[in-house]
C-alpha cells in the first residue's frame, strides 16, 4: 500500500505578526516554524496504519516551500515516515489553495497512491480547501474532518466531527483521500533513535516548476492586522498587583463574592 | 448580481445557518436562490426560488451527490456566488463545487469591507481581503458572522432537483450522538476554564482549585481535551458546551474561533494568558498578562482568605 501524508510548516500561532513588503502575507522574519498542528494528526494516523498492517506499506511525507520546511518532514520521517519529498518553493505563500493542491496532485498522479492524508486546515491560511481539491484534481473520493479512523480490506470507516460534538460516521473504498481534525488520535514524540534514523532515510527535493502548472484563482488584496475593538482592560505588572486588581475589579463588577 | 445559496440540512431539519448566507448575499447586495438537499416540510422561509431534493434519496450527507445536485442548480441559475455555511458540510462540498467548475473559493468570510471579503488568517491575528480572478466565485461565510436584521418571513417557489445517476463513493452509516455529558456547564454561574497555557496535566487541578474558590465549575478548551487532560464533558465550545456564565475566566486560552463562538455571551470575561495579542482579548472585559501557574495559585490564594 502507498500513502501519501502532505504537511505545511506554519509559525508558531503565540507569534506577533506583521504584514510582510508586499502587504499581502506574514513577515517570517523572526517567526518560529512548526509543523501545522493538524497534520500532526494526518502523520500519525498514515503511521498507524502502517503498523497495523505490519510495517508493509510505505508512507511518503510531503511538504512544500523553502528550505525550512526539511525540518517538518524529518520530523514527520522521525514519527514513522519512510521518505520524504521536499517540494522546493520559495514563493509558496503566493501560491493559492487551488495551486497547492495542483501541486500536490500533479506529484501524487504518477505515484498512485491509496490513501492521502492531509490536515484539514492549515493554522495561518485555514481555507480548508487543499485536502478536497486535491482529491477532485485526482478524481478521488474523500471524506473530511476526522476524528476516527478504521481502516479492513480495501475501505475506510471514518467519523466526520459535527457542530455540537455528534459525528456522523461514513464508509469509502480506497483510493481516496481524508483530511484530519484536532483529537483524530494522540500524535507520538519522536525518540531520539527515530529521530537519528530519519537523517538517512530518503528525502527527494523538487522544483515546483517542475510540478505547478496552474494559475491561481484568487488572489489576496491585502492582508492586515485588524484594529483592535476589543476596548478590554489590559493588566500588566507584578502577580500580586493584578491579584488585588482583579479582585477589585471582580468585587466592583461581577456578584461573585457577594 | 446572483447568489446560489446552499443550505443546511441535519436530521430532519433545516439548519437555520440558512438566513446567515441569505444575510450574507444581502452584503453583497446580490438576488438569491437556494439549494435544499432536505424536504419540503422544511423549506425556508424565503420570498424566492427554492431548488429542492429529496434527503430521503440523495442521503443528508453524500458529497458525491450533493455536489452534482448543486451544479444541477448552477446550470439553472447561472449565479456569480455560489454560497455556503463555513461548517463540516460546507467545507467539505464547497471545494467539490469549486473545482468542478474552476472557479476560485474563498473560505470563512468573516466581513465585507469596501465590497470585498475579508477572512481571518492566524488564529484571527490577521485579516486578509481575498477576490477570485474567475467571473464566480465559491464562498463559505464564518458561523455566527452574519446575522438578518429581522425574523425570516416568505415562502418559496420551489423547483425539484434531480439527478439521473446517484452513483456515489461514499455511504453515509449514520450518526453518533455527541457523548452524554456527567458536567452541565450550562447552568454553572461561574465557569474557569483550562486552555493549553496551563502547561501540563499536572497543572489542571490548580485551575480547578480556582473554580472551587470562586464557587463555579472547571471547563476546557478543545486542545486540553484532546491532550487527555480533562474529560471531554467539561469541553466549552462548538463542539463541546456552549456557556452563558456570569463569570468565564479563561486560563491559557488563546481564543479560537471555536472557543470563543462557546462562551462568548458571558456576563464578564477575564482572560488571563501571558500572549498579549492572543484573540480571546477581544472578547474579554479584562486581560491579565500573567503566566497562568503563577497567577492563578495567588488568586485561588487570595478569594480563600
Amino acid at each position: 500500500m502507498k500513502i501519501l501524508v502532505c504537511i505545511k510548516q506554519v509559525p508558531d500561532m503565540e507569534s506577533r505578526f506583521k504584514t510582510n513588503g508586499e502587504g499581502t502575507w506574514y513577515n517570517e522574519a523572526d517567526l518560529a516554524f512548526r509543523m501545522n498542528e493538524y497534520d500532526e494528526y494526518a502523520v500519525e494516523q498514515a503511521v498507524q496504519l502502517k503498523e497495523q498492517l505490519g510495517n508493509e506499506p510505505e508512507v511518503t511525507i510531503l511538504s512544500i516551500g523553502p528550505d525550512r520546511v526539511v525540518e517538518a518532514i524529518r520530523k514527520a520521517l522521525a514519527m514513522g515516515g519512510d521518505r520524504g519529498v521536499h517540494i522546493r518553493d520559495d514563493k509558496c505563500y503566493q501560491k493559492d489553495p487551488w495551486q497547492i493542491a495542483a501541486t500536490i496532485a500533479s506529484f501524487a498522479k504518477e505515484e498512485q497512491f491509496d490513501l492521502i492524508f492531509t490536515g484539514m486546515q492549515s493554522q495561518d491560511r485555514g481555507s480548508a480547501q487543499v485536502g478536497v481539491t486535491v482529491a477532485e484534481q485526482l478524481g478521488l473520493a474523500c471524506a473530511t474532518t476526522l476524528v476516527g479512523f478504521a481502516y479492513d480490506n480495501g475501505a475506510i470507516t471514518v467519523k466526520r466531527e459535527l457542530e455540537g460534538g455528534s459525528k456522523g460516521v461514513v464508509r469509502l473504498k480506497l483510493p481516496a483521500v481524508v483530511t484530519c481534525q484536532l483529537g483524530l488520535n494522540i500524535p507520538r514524540y519522536p525518540t531520539l533513535p527515530n529521530i537519528m534514523k530519519a537523517k538517512r532515510k530518503e528525502l527527494q527535493t523538487v522544483p515546483v516548476a517542475e510540478l505547478l502548472k496552474e494559475a491561481e484563482l484568487t488572489v489576496t488584496d491585502k492582508m492586515y492586522p485588524p484594529a483592535k475593538k476589543g476596548g478590554g482592560l489590559v493588566l500588566e505588572g507584578a502577580v500580586g498587583d493584578l491579584v488585588d486588581r482583579l479582585m477589585g475589579i471582580l468585587k466592583g463588577q461581577t456578584a461573585v463574592f457577594r | 448580481m446572483k447568489a446560489l445559496l446552499i443550505c443546511e440540512y441535519r436530521e430532519g431539519k433545516l439548519l437555520d445557518s440558512t438566513y446567515e448566507l441569505l444575510a450574507f448575499a444581502g452584503e453583497l447586495g446580490a438576488g438569491c436562490a437556494m439549494v435544499l438537499i432536505g424536504s419540503e416540510a422544511q423549506a425556508p422561509k424565503f420570498n424566492g426560488k427554492v431548488y429542492l431534493a429529496d434527503a430521503a434519496k440523495y442521503g443528508e450527507y453524500n458529497p458525491d451527490l450533493h455536489k452534482k445536485l448543486v451544479l444541477e442548480a448552477v446550470a439553472k441559475e447561472n449565479p456569480d456566488y455560489i454560497i455556503f455555511s463555513h461548517s463540516s458540510y460546507g467545507w467539505d462540498l464547497a471545494p467539490r463545487v469549486a473545482a468542478a467548475l474552476k472557479t476560485g473559493q474563498i473560505s470563512e468570510v468573516v466581513a465585507v469591507v469596501d465590497g470585498k471579503s475579508e477572512v481571518t488568517c492566524c488564529n484571527a491575528k490577521m485579516r486578509r481581503a481575498v477576490a477570485a480572478k474567475t467571473a464566480r466565485t465559491v464562498l463559505t461565510v464564518q458561523a455566527g458572522a452574519f446575522s438578518l436584521a429581522g425574523e425570516p418571513q416568505g415562502s418559496p417557489q420551489l423547483e425539484e432537483l434531480e439527478l439521473a445517476d446517484s452513483a456515489s463513493r461514499v455511504e453515509f452509516l449514520g450518526y453518533e450522538a455527541a457523548e452524554k455529558r456527567d458536567v452541565d456547564l450550562s447552568r454553572a454561574e461561574v465557569i474557569v476554564s483550562a486552555g493549553r497555557g496551563i502547561g501540563k496535566k499536572d497543572n489542571v487541578p490548580v485551575i480547578a482549585a480556582l473554580a472551587k474558590a470562586l464557587g463555579g465549575e472547571l471547563g476546557a478548551s478543545r486542545p486540553v481535551v484532546d491532550a487527555g487532560w480533562v474529560d471531554h464533558s467539561h469541553q466549552v465550545g462548538s463542539t463541546g458546551q456552549t456557556v452563558r456564565p456570569k463569570l468565564y475566566v479563561a486560563c491559557g486560552i488563546s481564543g479560537a474561533i471555536q472557543h470563543m463562538a462557546g462562551m462568548k455571551k458571558a456576563d464578564f470575561i477575564v482572560a488571563i494568558n501571558k500572549d498579549k495579542d492572543a484573540p480571546i482579548g477581544e472578547i474579554a472585559d479584562v486581560l491579565v498578562v500573567a503566566d497562568v501557574m503563577l497567577f492563578v495559585p495567588a488568586l485561588t490564594a487570595m478569594c480563600a482568605g
